[in-house]
């Protein structure tokens, strides 16, 4: 509690004060989200994922993630898939870092193995949605270079460039709501090419424990494809008490079968 | 050595018997679990799920012994039925399978799982019968040895069969990850009968094949392994102590065969690098019998040319290199070749996927080509085809020469409930 509003009072006269680059604020700001959603601890939460083509056929996706959140490097997650029916138990670990690549471990339950998988395909589609890899795993400020763009009314919009090369961006365009703690409503994605590819928003916001901010939907939209995908977030639980135990790869094929 | 070919009644008097033995080790397992379980007043979650499948198998060349045949339809029924309770910290897990076939070897059922999962802080405990994939190589699996393989119901001997164990996993951050075996009871290999295709030219019943032990099936059996990452590094070694869950085959100058379950002391190793998209694999085993010791190593990688077209499209290249110091002795046939292949992923919605490859020998012309396809209709329907093609094989591999007629092609179609 203390040291969020020393961030905070830190956050505003850094805003105030003349002369702060673009590149200053973009990153204070960036800076001012992760803290406002600092000690969450861990989550478990199930979500429905719905893709759309451009004919308007839809497939569903249902998984369940699990989130440890660690200060020192990036956050550990597990996903597990409870449909489709045939894939149903495919689990994968991941251990974000900071910087350099993530560690991430696939779990095939028709035959019981554990494979080390690489986590270098970023770009690619989550399982045939409109997230790649990236959109979906853990948010490090360190792995984005800042620049403020505007201010309209709460909205604070910051360009971000990724500082991986593999990345399928060349920029993200992120609105954050500074009056909600920082929380993102919406992000536009430009292509290696620098033209708009996709456009995620967030909607049905609800907030947790007096301080964590959790869409209830995230809609992404693929404006070249015409596709998109939606995710349903049932109600977090924040409450689970998580511990490394639950992010080994024996926990990886418990939570498999 | 002469076929014994034992009247259909006896056949199955004996089959039943083995799975009587199971069944009882079943029900000392369970007895523990329930005892072990009985203060738990916790949420309680059931799934059930099953899979029913619809399998053709046509062996396109003419057979190469007597009584074997060419079309091979077949039926599988996989019912799957999960209880856990204490936030997913209590499990018990039953995974159940059927196969219906036109070879009488191949119908066969087995339980591939029913156990009993505690897991508390950095400690699991498995009871019961189950399932558990040791390796790092994709196109053989020299380390993997807890479960005997089903070696009636794919050519990969990615199939397995429900083990009896007690297995007790210690996880720690600093030293890695323990996992500790004990194994009390063995199962044999099954065979294809007199009508299947990929077999010897003499049937072996598996019944026929003893164990080296005096105190055969029930030799009480362990196995420990070590696991652990640093970086970009996955280590694993292994050990295993007990029956062999290869049979070990002996042929003398008269063409005879004496084929038996050795007791054996195995120690398997496991490395794989994981770097950008590269993958290092290193897997090899040291076995030791009375009859017979020897190395085997395999070692390769696989790279990934991901999201090529911007839509998701991966295509991973992969090779292998295989060696077996049995040489001709190996049952695999893999002694000195060299493994090429491909995986082709759309990353579509429907989870199209393609693995095609080919095994070339390094000391004879017999390669061995294969096709693996896959895609999701609808949302709970997959529809699999499988080709292997044996190709000029040499009459002088002891074990591959009776496959050379046997390359097939298989279409199969699954419903999920």
């Amino acid at each position: 509690m203390k040291s969020s509003i020393i961030s905070i009072l830190v956050f505003l006269v850094a805003s105030i004060a003349f002369g702060q680059s673009p590149e200053e604020r973009g990153l204070q700001i960036a800076k001012a989200a992760e803290k406002a959603d600092l000690g969450f601890k861990s989550s478990i939460v199930e979500l429905k994922m719905t893709l759309k083509n451009k004919n308007g056929q839809t497939s569903e996706r249902s998984l369940s993630t699990r989130t440890l959140e660690l200060t020192e490097d990036g956050d550990k997650s597990l996903i597990v898939f409870n449909s489709p029916k045939d894939v149903k138990g495919t689990s994968t670990l991941t251990f974000t870092h900071k910087v350099g690549s993530d560690d991430q471990w696939l779990y095939l339950p028709s035959i019981k193995r554990v494979k080390r998988i690489s986590s270098n395909n970023k770009s690619g589609p989550f399982v045939g949605s409109e997230f790649a890899y990236e959109d979906l795993s853990s948010q490090e400020v360190e792995k984005y270079s800042y620049k403020f763009l505007e201010e309209k009314g709460s909205i604070l919009v910051v360009e971000q460039d990724p500082v991986d090369p593999k990345s399928g961006y060349t920029r993200r365009i992120v609105s954050y709501n500074k009056d909600k703690g920082y929380r993102i409503e919406k992000v536009e994605f430009y292509d290696r090419k620098n033209a708009l590819l996709k456009t995620l928003s967030y909607s049905d916001y609800k907030q947790y424990k007096n301080k964590f901010w959790r869409a209830n939907v995230f809609k992404m939209v693929n404006h070249q494809s015409g596709k998109e995908t939606i995710l349903n977030f049932s109600d977090y639980n924040f409450d689970a008490d998580l511990s490394e135990d639950d992010f080994s790869q024996v926990a990886l094929q418990r939570a498999g079968n | 050595m002469e076929t014994i070919t034992l009247e259909l009644p006896l056949i199955f008097k004996i089959t039943s018997v083995k799975h009587n033995n199971l069944v009882l080790i079943v029900l000392i397992f369970f007895s523990f679990a329930l005892y072990a379980q009985s203060d738990e007043k916790k949420k309680v979650n059931h799934e059930f799920e099953l899979e029913l499948e619809a399998e053709y198998r046509y062996f396109f060349n003419d057979a190469q012994f007597p009584g074997q045949e060419t079309h091979f339809p077949a039926l599988a029924i996989k019912p799957e039925y999960s209880i856990d309770w204490n936030k997913g910290k209590e499990q018990i897990n039953f995974s159940g399978f059927f196969r219906l076939d036109r070879d009488k070897e191949r119908t066969h059922w087995d339980i591939r799982e029913l156990y009993y999962q505690k897991a508390k802080g950095s400690w699991e405990i498995n009871v019961g019968l189950k399932k558990v994939y040791w390796g790092v190589i994709e196109s053989n699996h020299l380390v993997d040895i807890i479960n005997q393989t089903d070696a009636v119901e794919t050519f990969d001997g990615e199939e397995k069969l429900g083990q009896p164990m007690v297995q007790f996993n210690w996880i720690t951050n600093n030293i890695g990850t323990f996992d500790f075996f004990y194994l009390p009871y063995h199962r044999k290999r099954t065979f294809p009968g007199v009508d299947g295709r990929l077999r010897f030219g003499s049937v072996i019943d598996k019944d026929d094949l003893n164990y080296e032990s005096g105190a055969e099936e029930w030799r009480q059996d362990f196995a420990v392994r070590w696991k652990h990452y640093f970086g970009i590094f996955d280590v694993a070694l292994s050990h295993f102590y007990g029956n062999g869950r290869e049979p070990l085959f002996l042929f003398d100058n008269l063409g005879n065969i004496n084929a038996f379950y050795p007791t054996i002391n195995q120690t398997g190793l496991e490395v794989q690098v994981t770097h950008d998209a590269f993958l290092w694999k290193l897997e090899s085993i040291y076995r030791d019998a009375k009859a017979q010791h020897f190395l085997a190593l395999a070692a390769g990688l696989e790279y990934t040319f991901g999201n090529i077209d911007g839509n998701g499209l991966d295509i991973g290249v992969l090779g292998e290199y295989l060696y077996d110091e049995r040489d001709e002795l190996a049952l695999s046939g893999l002694q000195n070749d060299v493994f090429f292949g491909s995986r082709i992923a759309f990353n579509d919605t429907q989870d199209t996927s393609i693995l095609i490859g080919g095994i070339l020998d390094l000391d004879a012309s017999s390669k061995i080509f294969s096709l693996e396809a896959s895609r999701r209709i609808g949302n709970s329907w997959k529809a699999e085809v499988e080709a292997r093609v044996f190709s000029s094989i040499d009459e002088e591999e002891l074990i591959l020469s009776n496959f050379k007629e046997d390359s097939f092609f298989r279409l199969s179609i699954a419903k999920f409930f």
